[in-house]
């Protein structure tokens, strides 16, 4: 704005405060029910808006498990997070590997149908995983990855998106860098490994951060091919914590939920830089 | 260091009905430490010649070879080149230093040596200042000597240019200009260098190809081509303003063209005579553009005079006379030098 009106001044403020509480809210009430007793939460009506005094103890159980004040048998959830945590990594280096690779075959290598070839991944945009969430479940389920690792990541690798995503950068590489790569004497790999790794940088800097969190949030698939306890990702360790034939005791599950959010609050906070670069430079 | 052999080159994209040839059987022979510049208009197939010379381009048809080797199946790496491209084509992820050593690297050079080399060229380019610096952090000057650093420290036998000029300002081009031909008379080793620029050509060539629509129209030193130009189209496309071709004049014999240049006709108390119709004054001369007065058909003629002769009036009378001994004859219909 570049009129100096202190109404105008307090408006914008009050919008963008506005917008604030308004996504900040949840998260609050998330993290104050989580600092209180089971009790205290189920019992006011409605509950305390500040914090109570039984965060270390809540915590504690939710991480670990353990017999809770209220006295139901509570699962940690430090196992489910390591889950998570290796299906939301492997997840995106997968994906950028793959579709890093793919990209660079399509932009730069000449074989017969290279066209075919891209817009066959091109298509598979269209289809959702939960379209083929059933003939997906039934190769995994045949070749026996049901619950283990490669089941839980595998399935969610391919992607279009990243495919494109890269070949649309590649496709803004000058030339004349190939050009002059091939003139001092590097082969495609060591171009690749060379130049345009390093020059995608940013570009896969985002993408681990939007995959991070894609895989960190799995929930539909993991419930459909995982039966036992130990592969379980948070997601549905939340879910399990609700409802069933217990007593729900609501500040697990909100210590639970803080928890779950962590991991990728903390990527996008690191990688924050990288990641708006990512998005709106390329530096050639 | 080698020389350069073109033999009946020919380039075509495409096949059947759609092919579409860009070089027509291009012959020339670039000696040792020559200096050769490619000019023509843009399209003329010129860029493409270099780069078949280069290997980014397959070879149609014909023979490349350098020194002694034919290297049309060879790639680029192997053959001994380097290039200096229109954008530098720089590193942009790299500095300076480990943009000029990376070709070096990769052909697993040891490093002492490396240092050398690559020190060597900043001294002799004047950008050892900037070693650790990206490219986007330099100006277009200082990228264009690194790029020119990078063709350097690989020794080549053979420098190939592609219009390494044309991204920089007026002022910056022409001292470049004198900086490659320090270079060359310092390192001797055999250029091509493509331009569209004429003066570029002129001014740096040894010898020059000039080229229009992939056909090679001559093959000179900058002197022959500018006196003798073996076509209407050498005639025209070298010197500014450009040869007058005239069908019309007095002595003009039938199918064939007279080529005078501007600076060839002198006013006089009687010759040719001519009406004036413009006038362009260009600081240290002036030119006037005059229409035949004998009735044989309109045709422009343009005279180039100094700033100290007097000035005819617009719509007066003047007379011109050629030099005797430097009118160029051409025949009508191939355009070619008689």
């Amino acid at each position: 704005m570049v009129e100096h009106r202190p109404g105008l001044t307090f408006l914008t403020h009050a919008i963008l405060l506005a917008g604030v509480a308004i996504i900040a809210f949840p998260l609050y009430l998330t993290l104050v029910a989580s600092t209180q007793t089971a009790e205290q939460i189920t019992q006011a009506i409605p509950m305390s808006m500040l914090p109570g005094t039984n965060a270390l103890e809540t915590y504690k159980i939710a991480l670990f498990g353990g017999q809770s004040a209220a006295g139901s048998e509570i699962t940690g959830s430090a196992p489910m997070m390591l889950v998570s945590l290796i299906t939301a990594l492997i997840i995106p280096l997968g994906k950028i590997t793959m579709s890093m690779l793919s990209a660079f075959a399509i932009v730069y290598f000449r074989f017969p149908f290279r066209n075919l070839v891209f817009w066959m991944i091109f298509v598979t945009l269209m289809l959702p995983v939960e379209v083929r969430i059933g003939p997906t479940y039934e190769v995994v389920a045949s070749l026996g990855m049901l619950n283990t690792y490669a089941g839980l990541s595998i399935p969610l690798i391919a992607s279009a998106t990243a495919t494109f995503l890269f070949r649309q950068f590649f496709l803004t590489v000058p030339d004349e860098l190939v050009e002059a790569a091939r003139i001092d004497g590097a082969g495609p790999m060591r171009f690749f490994k060379d130049v345009l790794l390093p020059l995608s940088s940013t570009s896969i800097a985002a993408l681990f951060v939007i995959q991070f969190i894609y895989g960190w949030n799995q929930y539909l698939w993991p419930l459909l091919m995982t039966t036992s306890e130990d592969m379980y990702p948070v997601v549905m360790g939340i879910k399990r914590l609700i409802g069933g034939d217990s007593y729900t005791e609501w500040n697990v599950v909100m210590a639970t939920a803080i928890l779950a959010m962590l991991p990728p609050a903390l990527v996008v906070m690191l990688m924050q830089k990288w990641f708006v670069k990512g998005l709106v430079d390329t530096e050639k | 260091m080698a020389s350069i052999t073109l033999n009946k080159v020919f380039k075509r994209y495409g096949s059947g009905k759609t092919a579409n040839l860009v070089i027509h059987g291009v012959s020339a022979q670039i000696a040792d430490g020559e200096f050769v510049v490619v000019v023509g208009p843009s399209g003329c197939g010129k860029s493409t010649l270099l780069r078949m010379v280069a290997g980014l381009e397959e070879i149609t048809g014909g023979e490349i070879s350098i020194g002694n080797r034919v290297v049309n199946d060879l790639e680029p790496s192997e053959r001994d080149i380097a290039m200096v491209f229109q954008n530098y084509a720089l590193y942009p992820h790299m500095n300076v230093f480990d943009n000029m050593a990376y070709g070096l690297k990769i052909a697993k050079v040891p490093m002492d040596e490396i240092k050398a080399r690559v020190d060597k060229a900043a001294k002799i380019l004047e950008i050892g200042a900037f070693m650790q610096r990206k490219p986007r952090e330099l100006s277009g000057g200082q990228r264009q000597r690194v790029a020119m650093g990078r063709a350097i420290v690989r020794q080549p036998q053979v420098f190939l240019f592609d219009e390494p000029l044309s991204n920089l300002d007026a002022k910056l081009r022409a001292h470049t200009r004198l900086e490659i031909q320090k270079l060359h008379r310092e390192l001797g080793i055999t250029s091509l260098f493509v331009t569209h620029d004429q003066v570029e050509a002129m001014t740096l060539a040894q010898r020059m190809i000039v080229m229009n629509a992939g056909v090679m129209e001559q093959f000179g030193t900058p002197e022959e081509v500018y006196n003798r130009p073996a076509s209407t189209f050498v005639a025209t496309f070298i010197g500014s303003p450009p040869m007058n071709l005239l069908k019309n004049a007095p002595e003009a014999r039938p199918g064939t063209i007279l080529g005078v240049r501007p600076e060839h006709l002198a006013i006089t108390s009687e010759g040719w005579a001519l009406c004036v119709d413009a006038l362009e004054t260009l600081g240290a001369e002036r030119l006037v553009y005059g229409r035949w007065l004998h009735g044989a058909g309109d045709e422009l003629v343009i005279i180039r005079t100094d700033e100290g002769q007097p000035v005819p009036e617009l719509g007066s009378t003047i007379h011109v006379t050629p030099r005797a001994d430097r009118l160029h004859w051409f025949d009508a219909t191939t355009g070619k030098r008689q």
